[in-house]
């Protein structure tokens, strides 16, 4: 047969390996969508989401953008190797096309300067030659730092990197291997045909004549062997994202979530997780407590092999749900719904178990606002009489919803995996709120708020206390002094990087005083501790966290550390000698008579 | 009489030494500051489900304590797991893993894994 040679066999074998494999994985996954994905995907299957989403597969599968605007250097190394492989496959592709005389066969591509030798000195083909050495340069330099980092984490700019299993170690190797052989092969196939370009022929006239005619075969066929390695286990190892996040982004802009249970498409997301490791760097459970077994990497990769059931357990336990590594993942993974869905108590307390709430009678609100100030707002009552302070004086007629019987908003239960009891949960405050005829909701709680925002559908507007009183300020219906009192602002990780609220809170500062900057704020404010994510952490854990948190918020001096959350609040008041006060009780204090 | 706002409670008596305490440890050892706790009732008066009806925390941690689960599975159900209780607890016991876990060991659930 012309154009082929034994060695080419690993190869094609693996090749075919890794498309039946991953053909069968992502048929049997498509199979495990929920009803409400299944039906996103028939109605917009072919819609104009699909533009977006190529866009999006083009800068971050091969481009890695998000990646790069956290950390340049990790950004630069993935996408050489990205990037640079897939024009390494495109451009070899259509050089192969060109030069390649007799049948075509697909590996003709892969090993075009094996089958083909002689190349014009100018002219397309040389053009192409040297391209194509400039790309293989592109990729071994990120190759280069893949194995610096994994000496010397810190060059790259990580803390840490993935504590990887054995198999993962491997294919890396196998990965780490293709390209350097891909070099020397043609580097000592340059040296007998002299069809190279500036690097492999360079490197190849460092050989000697009998010494390439030796190592030729050898070096082609470790090659061929390496891809076929790295393809057959690539399934089967964290290399898999490579293919399920061009997958995963598709859904993605199709419209599909995670629902509470493990679905397909939490499979897909699965996969889609390259076990790159930003997840851990400012994951306070590791920062500050050296806990570095439940981060989401590990978690990811427990569901995804099923094989440790108990630190399955252990690590969906262990984690405050701070949305900080949500916030870190480059391929924007919903770590949070994971989470949860790794806590799922399943479905076995059918009961209704909140009857005790039904006669609960809405109060007749037409015209008012009502506020909720959540439960925890009950025990920091100061909170709700600053706000009530901020109604009056803003002339806002407001009903306090749970004043003195404070319901919950059923977040902690959907945290624990309680969802159906969470949902009952729901379902009677939202009869409750849709009895009462309000305008608009208002809470001082950023736990309540979330789920308001998120899991609820209310009929009316929801807003936090930190963006009513902005928009009281901004409308003029609130008047306030400027005082010389400096703040520091403190991002409850639930308004924060949950409801993204980042700049209604700092506006009200400024009016009312001088906001001064942390090191660690907006995106990166460091949790707080008490989060109700978490119910395994002991106390001495909790205030080892709380005093992280309060360290980066005192550090310029504040006269006042202020927050937006009742729980934050209670958590720094002991913590500090600094007053911390929540973001309306500071307002109350500055409204102009 | 004047009135305190609050009641004595009937007393209760049962057999200690008849009481299967499995459980009861199990649940020490899987919340150890539960050890820590002097019954002063602070979670149960500002928990947020006895404000719409009789569910009291501290009586059910209690009893669990003492080996006698019979009924206690349907009160704990009646919790919000809203978390107040653990921020009022004065001892610093971990009451909403407390209550998970006696969720959790009088009715095993069928986690999905
Ligand atoms: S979850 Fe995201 S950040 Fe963490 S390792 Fe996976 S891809 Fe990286
Ligand atoms: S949510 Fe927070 S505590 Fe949990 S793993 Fe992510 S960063 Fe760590
Ligand atoms: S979410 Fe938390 S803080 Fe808010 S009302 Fe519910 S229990 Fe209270
Ligand atoms: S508040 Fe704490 S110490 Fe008091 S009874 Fe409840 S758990 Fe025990
Ligand atoms: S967590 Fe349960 S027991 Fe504790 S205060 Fe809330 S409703 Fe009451």
């Amino acid at each position: 047969m012309a154009n082929f040679h034994p060695f080419v066999v690993p190869f094609v074998l693996g090749t075919i390996g890794l498309f039946v494999i991953c053909g069968y994985k992502y048929v049997r996954w498509i199979k495990q969508f929920d009803r409400k994905q299944q039906a996103l995907i028939r109605k917009n299957m072919f819609s104009t989401k699909i533009l977006p989403a190529i866009w999006e597969m083009f800068c971050e599968c091969l481009l890695h953008l998000r990646i790069s605007k956290k950390n340049w250097r990790l950004g630069y190394m993935h996408r050489s190797i990205a990037f640079g492989w897939f024009l390494l496959i495109v451009v070899g592709a259509i050089e192969s096309r060109i030069g390649i005389k007799g049948p075509f066969h697909f590996w003709c591509a892969i090993f075009y300067r094996f089958f083909h030798h002689n190349i014009p000195a100018n002219g397309t083909e040389m053009f192409f030659t040297q391209l194509m050495d400039l790309i293989l340069l592109y990729v071994l330099s990120g190759i280069f730092l893949a194995m610096l980092k994994k000496i010397h984490s810190r060059i790259l700019g990580m803390k840490r990197t993935t504590k990887h299993t054995i198999m993962d170690t491997t294919v890396k190797i196998s990965l780490w291997a293709i390209f350097p052989l891909r070099l020397l092969s043609e580097s000592v196939t340059a040296r007998l045909y002299a069809n190279g370009g500036f690097l492999t022929q360079s490197i190849g006239d460092l050989f000697s004549r009998p010494v390439a005619e030796f190592l030729e075969l050898p070096l082609w066929s470790l090659y061929s062997i390496a891809l076929c390695v790295f393809f057959l286990m690539m399934p089967f190892t964290r290399y898999m994202h490579i293919f399920t996040e061009v997958f995963l982004i598709y859904f993605r802009k199709l419209g599909l979530r995670d629902s509470v249970k493990m679905t397909g498409y939490t499979k897909y997301e699965l996969s889609a997780c390259s076990r790159c490791g930003m997840c851990i760097d400012r994951c306070p459970l590791y920062n500050t407590l050296d806990i570095n077994d439940v981060q989401s990497v590990y978690l990811l990769r427990n569901l995804r092999n099923l094989e440790h059931h108990q630190d399955i357990l252990a690590a969906g336990k262990n984690c405050l749900m701070c949305h900080q590594c949500a916030e870190d993942c480059p391929v924007n993974i919903d770590l949070m719904s994971i989470r949860r869905i790794s806590r799922d108590k399943g479905d076995t307390d059918m009961a209704d178990n909140y009857r005790y709430l039904d006669p609960v009678k809405g109060f007749n609100a037409i015209g008012r606002v009502a506020y909720f100030g959540g439960c925890m707002t009950q025990l920091t009552p100061t909170i709700s009489e600053s706000m009530k302070t901020i109604f009056d004086a803003a002339g806002v007629k407001y009903w306090h919803l749970d004043g003195d019987r404070a319901i919950c908003c059923g977040r902690p239960l959907m945290q624990q995996g309680f969802n159906k009891q969470a949902a009952d949960l729901r379902r009677k405050i939202t009869e409750l709120i849709g009895s009462c005829n309000a305008t608009a909701l208002v809470t001082s709680c950023p736990i309540c708020y979330n789920t308001f925002k998120h899991e609820y559908n209310l009929t009316i507007p929801v807003y936090h206390h930190t963006e009513y009183i902005d928009s009281l300020i901004k409308s003029g219906k609130l008047s306030v002094k400027q005082s010389d009192t400096t703040f520091t602002f403190h991002d409850p990780c639930d308004l924060g990087r949950g409801c993204g609220i980042y700049d209604q809170p700092r506006a009200v500062l400024k009016a009312v005083g001088q906001l001064k900057k942390v090191s660690a704020e907006k995106e990166n404010s460091v949790c707080c501790g008490m989060n109700l994510g978490n119910t395994v952490l002991s106390l001495e854990q909790q205030t080892k966290l709380r005093d992280a948190s309060l360290k980066v918020l005192t550090e310029p001096n504040p006269d006042v550390v202020v927050t937006a959350c009742p729980m934050c609040k209670k958590a720094f008041r002991h913590g500090t000698e600094v007053n911390v006060k929540d973001i309306a009780e500071v307002v109350a204090e500055e409204i102009k008579k | 009489m004047s009135n305190f706002g609050f009641t004595i409670k009937k007393t209760r008596s049962f057999n200690l030494s008849q009481a299967d305490l499995r459980m009861a440890n199990r649940l020490l050892e899987e919340v150890p500051s539960y050890r820590k706790c002097i019954g002063c009732g602070g979670c149960a008066a500002t928990c947020s489900a006895r404000q719409f009806t009789d569910f009291d925390i501290r009586k059910v941690h209690n009893t669990f304590r003492r080996g006698q689960y019979d009924k206690l599975a349907d009160e704990l159900r009646k919790c919000m797991l809203c978390g107040k209780c653990t921020l009022v607890c004065p001892r610093g016991v971990n009451l909403r893993s407390l209550i998970i876990n006696m969720r959790q060991l009088l009715t095993p659930s069928n986690e999905t894994f």
